[in-house]
């Protein structure tokens, strides 16, 4: 399951070719143990959103590698044959907006995941109902997303993110949307749940209350990143 | 694995509701325009059985009685009569034509009712051109004045027509006989129906004779009675428009036939020929006219199947990136677009054959809804249906998964 969370070693990608060509990324080095949250930073144009889309396995990178759990998904132009098998069961996803599936109830968003991997209705709504019930939401298991508040909303995206048990959860923005009591109750649940669940957490964001509550912090720029610590602030 | 379509259906129903009605009455529109086809079909074969005849003796080279004016002598179906494999032959004619309805108010119009009048020859039921049952009343047994009207014509029993300068008590009503164009059909007395061809009104009549008077090739001083026949030629009406022949059994339909068609110089049709002419001659523009309509009704329902299809995908574009971003199969996908296309058009169809099945007779003419056009129809807006989602489907399947991640 957990693995070793997520590690990518010398990761480039270059958009275009020739004279008009622009690398995003530039040997990008980054590992995030499983049972930790890192937060990623950087301004707009900076590369953050390329780097997502390659550790979410939504874009190739141009040359590098890249492991999520134990499994290695790209290395030098070799990748991993089903990427969507890939991302429905490696990788967690947890959006800015939560994104859930406007016709159906909270339960079957959550339990959609492990339905489409294969997993038999009742037993996905079992884990679907489990994970609810850890986020404190299994009241408003019935309801449909249009009938929860924001806050609501976010923590059955990041249940539908956790539900399939992944290695890794990438978290782009996600308390945007949010007042700084529900933000750092986002936080608290992402670091929870990486405990719980030997879960490796990356966060994206620009979101200034929630830096201090990261341990280590990659920031990137140009396409570059650095890492370094962070305060660690207790939830 | 649960059916998105269907969740996405029951949650925005009114939306499919509603477009499946709209969708449904145009497919009501489609299968009733079918319906007239068929019923027009269906009045030329019913107009065809009703006469009782297996032959039609009609004018040299017309197509008539029914597609083509036709006239010839009333006494040519005594020779007839006689010729090898004839079991009976009677005299018919036929004129559509404005039918009043009881007597004018003073100062008021006259009700009339187009009808396809019909006169038969002296005999009974069973007689060729007789209406072979009756839905009320009793057949006719006079000589004159009396007619048999179809019920779709709205007379009652009692009530008065006039045709022509005469007036005709209805005491009979027949069902389904109608002309090939759908009209009722109201049978009189030969005679009269040979009167009411060629009558004049007084003032024509006299007109008429000062004409014949007034012309020195009928008016010869040195021929006594000339001038008298004459007259007496052009205000009777000696023609019929055709003979209806009925065979006897064992004879076959062109055995019969050609004899006729040498002896006495008149064209001779046998039943598969007259609906041929019927459905191939008179009623093939009409038909061309309903076809060009059910191809256009198919496209506006294939533009409105896409239209709102490609709406509802493009509602749920963010939402597609996100199913696509977490793992879900293309083939998922486009099934779940599929999927609300046949619902849309499986309501729609429901819909439409109830409302044809209900408007039907509403509609002056017959409309004759068969089950091979509903199964037809089915399963034209059910492929219709698979090819307007095509679009929405390149669509869904075209969304990067990468939109779902800002940026």
């Amino acid at each position: 399951m957990a693995g070793q969370g997520i590690r990518i070693e010398g990761l480039s990608k270059r958009y275009g070719k020739g004279e008009t060509a622009v690398l995003a990324l530039k040997d990008v080095n980054m590992h995030v143990d499983p049972g930790e949250v890192v937060g990623l930073i950087g301004p707009s144009g900076s590369g953050k959103s390329t780097l997502l889309k390659c550790l979410g396995a939504v874009i190739d990178p141009t040359a590098g590698r890249m492991l999520l759990g134990d499994e290695l998904v790209f290395d030098n132009g070799w990748k991993v044959r089903d990427l969507r098998a890939l991302r429905r069961d490696k990788i967690g996803f947890v959006f800015q907006a939560p994104y859930l599936i406007s016709f159906l109830d909270v339960t079957d968003n959550v339990a959609l995941l492990p339905m489409l991997a294969g997993v038999p209705n009742d037993a996905a709504r079992t884990r679907a109902r489990e994970l609810l019930a850890a986020l404190d939401v299994q009241h408003r298991a019935s309801a449909m997303p249009a009938q929860l508040s924001g806050g609501e909303q976010q923590r059955v995206a990041i249940a539908r993110g956790l539900v399939n048990r992944p290695p890794v959860i990438l978290a782009d923005e996600p308390t945007a949307p949010l007042d700084s009591v529900r933000a750092l109750s986002v936080i608290r649940i992402l670091n929870d749940m990486a405990r719980r669940f030997e879960t490796a957490v990356i966060v994206v964001t620009h979101d200034e209350k929630i830096i201090p509550t990261f341990k280590r912090i990659y920031h990137i720029r140009d396409g570059v990143t650095h890492e370094e610590a962070g305060e660690g602030r207790s939830l | 694995m649960i059916s998105l379509a269907g969740r996405d259906i029951l949650h925005a129903w009114g939306k499919f509701i509603f477009t499946g009605v709209g969708l449904g009455l145009l497919i009501g529109v489609t299968l009733t325009m079918a319906g007239v086809y068929r019923g027009m079909v269906d009045d030329g074969r019913v107009l065809l059985d009703n006469s009782g005849a297996d032959l039609w003796v009609v004018q040299r080279d017309t197509l008539g009685p029914y597609a083509e004016s036709s006239s010839i002598p009333d006494d040519l179906w005594r020779s007839i009569r006689t010729m090898p494999g004839v079991a009976q032959a009677a005299n018919v004619t036929y004129l559509t034509m404005q039918v009043g309805r009881g007597e004018a108010e003073p100062g008021g119009a006259r009700v009339d009712v187009r009808a396809m009048v019909v006169g038969i020859a002296a005999g009974g039921p069973g007689t060729p051109g007789w209406p072979p049952q009756l839905a009320a009343g009793r057949q006719i047994t006079r000589g004159h004045y009396e007619a048999v009207a179809d019920l779709a014509s709205g007379l009652r029993l009692g009530e008065v027509v006039k045709i022509r300068r005469n007036h005709y008590t209805v005491v009979g009503l027949t069902r389904r006989m109608v002309s090939a164009s759908g009209d009722p059909m109201i049978f009189i007395p030969l005679k009269d129906a040979q009167e009411a061809q060629f009558l004049k009104d007084n003032d024509a009549v006299l007109m008429q004779r000062r004409r014949s008077e007034a012309n020195p090739a009928f008016n010869r001083p040195g021929v006594p009675g000339l001038l008298d026949a004459v007259i007496a030629a052009q205000t009777s009406n000696p023609s019929v428009n055709a003979v209806l022949v009925r065979i006897r059994p064992g004879y076959g339909v062109e055995e019969v036939a050609e004899p006729i068609r040498r002896w006495q110089r008149v064209t001779v049709y046998g039943r598969a020929q007259m609906e041929e002419i019927l459905v191939g001659k008179l009623i093939a523009t009409s038909a061309k006219q309903i076809a060009m309509f059910l191809v256009i009704l198919a496209a506006v329902s294939a533009a409105i199947v896409a239209f709102i299809i490609y709406t509802l995908t493009m509602d749920k574009i963010r939402e597609i990136a996100v199913l696509k971003l977490i793992g879900t199969r293309n083939r998922t996908i486009a099934a779940m677009i599929l999927q609300q296309a046949l619902v849309l058009g499986v309501i729609g169809f429901v819909v439409g054959k109830i409302a044809a099945t209900f408007a039907a007779p509403l509609f002056p003419k017959y409309v004759l809804l068969v089950p091979i056009d509903s199964i037809i129809g089915f399963c034209v807006v059910l492929a219709i249906c698979v090819l307007s989602s095509i679009v929405s489907i390149r669509l869904a399947l075209a969304v990067d998964p990468a939109a779902a991640i800002g940026g």
